[in-house]
């Protein structure tokens, strides 16, 4: 009997162990960024954080400005955000309310592997077939700009504003839809007038998670923005995300040096930006009753 | 221990038993003596406890978070719910028949081994022994006997619950709980289990609870009323029907309310 | 009325129009890689290895890399995940504890992945000293799909019925013994799901093991887990950016774009499809 308690309690400190996982890693994760960031602080000192010129490997005077690399990130976030945001929303809408059931089960799985395309192979298609699109259509020098990135983007935020949208509508009760009916309204406007109202909530924290997971994308970005580090807001010039800038640059700095740990800092500035959109965003379906406790 | 008064060997004491979910009290100051061999009711209107108490005799309610009772409940003389108490080996004594019945999506041979295999039987013989015997004792041996390597999943709702119960003998109990075993079926599968209850009383102590007065006067020999989370009034069933002590009692049979 | 009625077909046929281009652009990237990278496949192609700087030869080093990446992130994810499920499932009251738990499972599902490269750097290839190699880039990777394993896991356990435990339990099993034979074997085809979604995920992610495992031409195949490995997704990347003459090696650019996507389509296929058999399996 002793024996047979025994053996529950160790099992259930194993699983809770197991569980606890996850915490630890996500401490971890802060541990060992900000570990690796801290040297920083003292040589060159954090101000130069916020220069707004990055140009960490130079002769004359080495400059470490986020400046240029936040702009970018959010230059083409905010650009991918809105390209997706007709398609996320329209899509959710059309398939939980217009689409019928056999149209659903193709659109869905399609979607679905739209979630699944590797962002390297997007990036690809990118290179070779959007961004000379981008380039004859506006009359630029180069296809490599903001607005070839946030195309990509938008296609990768698409899947997750379209599914959890989704999830928001059909969370929306019946009786809202049998009421607004009754009442006379068209199918049409019983959808954007009842149903849509009633579920922004979750459609706008789908449109956020949509974002987090655009700010945070690497390898696309990185093959078709161009990689220059400007302060820009014009669409059609090449800029520079933290993510491409972290990717690209970490494979030739010297380990320890002040640009190494200026990389992490970079990290930490992106990993707070998607901490905050995420958690924002999961209180809101918490909320609503979409995620449960 | 014996009752005095009856002569019949008492199987559970329950003494000044309180029970909480969470801040929420459910069964208020039970106390309440149930005879071995003897089929006892619990009836009362939904809510009033009644499951709550049944469920409290295997310390299914364990289950739950944020539970926790008060005052003793003996088995054989030994509580139930001393910190040295083995709860799995208390399940063992204890079988339970559950509401909706819930074969597990296995052969009809593999719900009835699940128990004994639990148990440490291993032998392919005493097994199949074991089975023929409890189908046997829950009257579905001559239903099934031809596929017993089907699935479970495939038998009528009478049938399934005939199997639970047989799947609950298997683990050789002394006391079998019963939360409402037939609401869910015909009347004529709610005869045949019936018929069964009367059978079985000669080997085990069955606790059923049952929103169904006739039933209760048909199968038992004690009837306990509950209501809203009390004991109101425990007797002999002829009494409890004939002429009750509790004015509440005698409404609730009458169908004054409830 | 009729003129209301015809401004609603029209809308309805925007809508339509606006979720069928969606799926038309999805179509029109499987279809681009597909046609030029079709040609490019040859068994040579998936059994040799790489000449003059990946302009010509095969690309069998960076698939093997892919496996064993994938294995290996795998191997530690699938478990812990698993475990971590049925804790949070069955073990875990309401309190504030799970609560952190579940926190910090929607906080790793937000972490880009180029942070766990970082992370994967710091702590796997630096601190730990395992180099760049299989096994620092298999544990980050491992990090990063651990919250989809969790959450798929959670679901396959929530879907096996509250009677299934009681019953059971009832029948005087212990808690373990319950889960162990009438919870997890119900849902373990559901937790596979989950896993397979990971492995989909961790199969096509570059970053991460850029910093922390990939190689872009190593001359020899890795003998251990302290190797370091050429990748599918990075070997693409370098290709198609890095590559001096890379607007003339788009065959082999397009051929390992297929190879990647066929990977990662399959996984995520196969998910789906034994998502329904599963669903049509055990209808509670």
């Amino acid at each position: 009997m002793t024996k047979q308690r025994l053996k529950a309690r160790i099992i259930k400190y194993f699983l809770q162990s197991c569980g606890s996982l996850s915490i630890i890693i996500v401490l971890l994760i802060f541990l060992f960024l900000f570990k690796e960031a801290l040297p920083f602080i003292s040589e060159p000192g954090i101000g130069g954080l916020f220069h707004s010129v990055w140009n960490p490997v130079s002769f004359q005077k080495e400059e470490f400005g986020l400046l240029p690399l936040i702009t970018g990130s959010v230059l083409v976030t905010l650009l991918a955000t809105l390209i997706a945001i007709p398609f996320g929303i329209i899509g959710a809408v059309y398939i939980s309310e217009v689409a019928t059931a056999k149209e659903r089960e193709v659109l869905k799985p399609f979607i679905e592997i739209l979630a699944g395309i590797p962002s390297v192979v997007l990036g690809f298609f990118g290179l070779i077939v959007v961004a000379p699109l981008v380039k004859d259509i506006f009359g630029l020098n180069t296809g490599l700009t903001a607005l070839t990135g946030a195309v990509l983007l938008a296609f990768m935020a698409i899947p997750t504003i379209m599914s959890i949208s989704e999830d928001a509508i059909k969370s929306v009760p019946i009786i809202y839809k049998e009421a607004s009916l009754a009442l006379g309204a068209s199918r049409i406007e019983t959808i954007w007038k009842v149903i849509v109202p009633a579920a922004l909530s979750g459609i706008v924290a789908s449109v956020m998670l949509g974002m987090g997971r655009v700010v945070g994308e690497t390898m696309a970005v990185m093959m078709v923005t161009g990689n220059a580090p400007v302060v820009s807001f014009n669409p059609f010039t090449s800029v520079r995300t933290m993510t491409a800038t972290i990717a690209a640059e970490m494979g030739e700095v010297t380990f320890g040096s002040s640009h190494y740990a200026s990389l992490f800092w970079v990290g930490i500035v992106l990993m707070l930006m998607t901490f905050v959109l995420n958690l924002v965003s999961y209180r809101v379906l918490k909320k609503y009753g979409m995620i449960d406790k | 221990m014996v009752d005095i008064q009856t002569g019949n060997k008492i199987k559970i004491r329950v003494g000044n038993m309180n029970f909480f979910y969470g801040p929420v009290q459910a069964l208020f100051d039970i106390n309440m003596d149930i005879a071995e061999r003897k089929v006892t009711a619990l009836i009362g209107p939904s809510g009033c406890g009644k499951s709550t108490f049944l469920r409290t005799l295997n310390r299914m309610n364990d289950i739950i978070d944020g539970t926790r009772l008060e005052g003793k409940v003996l088995i054989d003389g030994s509580d139930l719910y001393s910190p040295m108490t083995d709860v799995v080996g208390l399940r063992k004594k204890v079988g339970m028949i559950f509401q909706k019945s819930n074969p597990f999506p296995k052969s009809i041979f593999d719900n009835i081994a699940y128990g004994p295999r639990i148990h440490g039987v291993k032998d392919k013989k005493d097994l199949i022994e074991i089975v023929e015997n409890c189908l046997i004792k829950s009257a579905l041996w001559d239903e099934v006997k031809d596929r017993l390597d089907t699935s479970a999943m495939g038998l009528s709702g009478g049938q399934q619950q005939r199997l639970c119960i047989a799947r609950a003998l298997a683990i050789n109990p002394d006391v079998v709980l019963m939360d409402e075993p037939a609401s869910a079926l015909d009347p004529k599968s709610t005869l045949k289990i019936e018929d069964l209850i009367s059978d079985l009383k000669k080997d085990y102590t069955i606790i059923i609870v049952t929103h169904n007065m006739q039933q209760a006067g048909r199968v038992s020999d004690y009837t306990a009323f509950f209501y809203e989370g009390r004991l109101i009034e425990f007797d002999e069933t002829e009494k409890i029907f004939t002429k009750p002590n509790q004015k509440q009692t005698e409404d609730y049979i009458t169908g004054r309310f409830g | 009325m009729n003129k209301k009625r015809t401004g609603e077909k029209i809308i309805y046929w925007l809508m339509r129009g606006v979720t069928y281009s969606v799926v038309l652009f999805i179509a029109y990237i499987l279809l681009d890689i597909l046609i030029h990278g079709l040609p490019a496949i040859s068994w040579n192609f998936l059994t040799g290895f790489p000449e003059k700087s990946g302009a010509e030869g095969g690309i069998l080093p960076a698939i093997l890399g892919t496996l064993y990446l994938v294995i290996g992130t795998i191997v530690v994810a699938l478990p812990l995940g698993m475990f971590s499920a049925v804790y949070l499932t069955e073990y875990s009251k309401q309190n504030r504890f799970a609560q952190s738990i579940r926190m910090a499972i929607v906080t790793l599902a937000g972490i880009p992945s180029i942070v766990f490269g970082l992370f994967g750097l710091g702590l796997f290839v630096i601190t730990l000293n395992f180099g760049s190699s299989i096994l620092a880039g298999s544990l980050t990777l491992a990090c990063m799909i651990l919250p989809t394993i969790i959450v798929a896991s959670e679901e396959a356990l929530k879907s096996v019925p509250k009677y299934m435990r009681e019953g059971s339990l009832a029948l005087g099993a212990t808690k373990w013994e319950t889960i162990y034979k009438n919870v997890l074997p119900y849902a373990l085809p559901g937790m596979l799901t989950g896993a397979i979604l990971g492995i989909g995920r961790a199969a096509g992610e570059t970053a991460p093991i850029l910093l922390t495992a990939a190689a872009f031409f190593l001359p020899d195949l890795p003998t251990s887990v302290f190797d370091q490995v050429m990748a599918l997704p990075y070997h693409l990347y370098i290709l198609a950016t890095q590559h001096p003459e890379a607007q003339k090696i788009l065959p082999m650019q397009y051929g390992t774009a297929l190879v990647l996507l066929l990977l990662v389509i399959g996984l995520n296929m196969a998910a789906i499809i034994l998502r329904i058999r599963v669903r049509k399996k055990y209808k509670w």
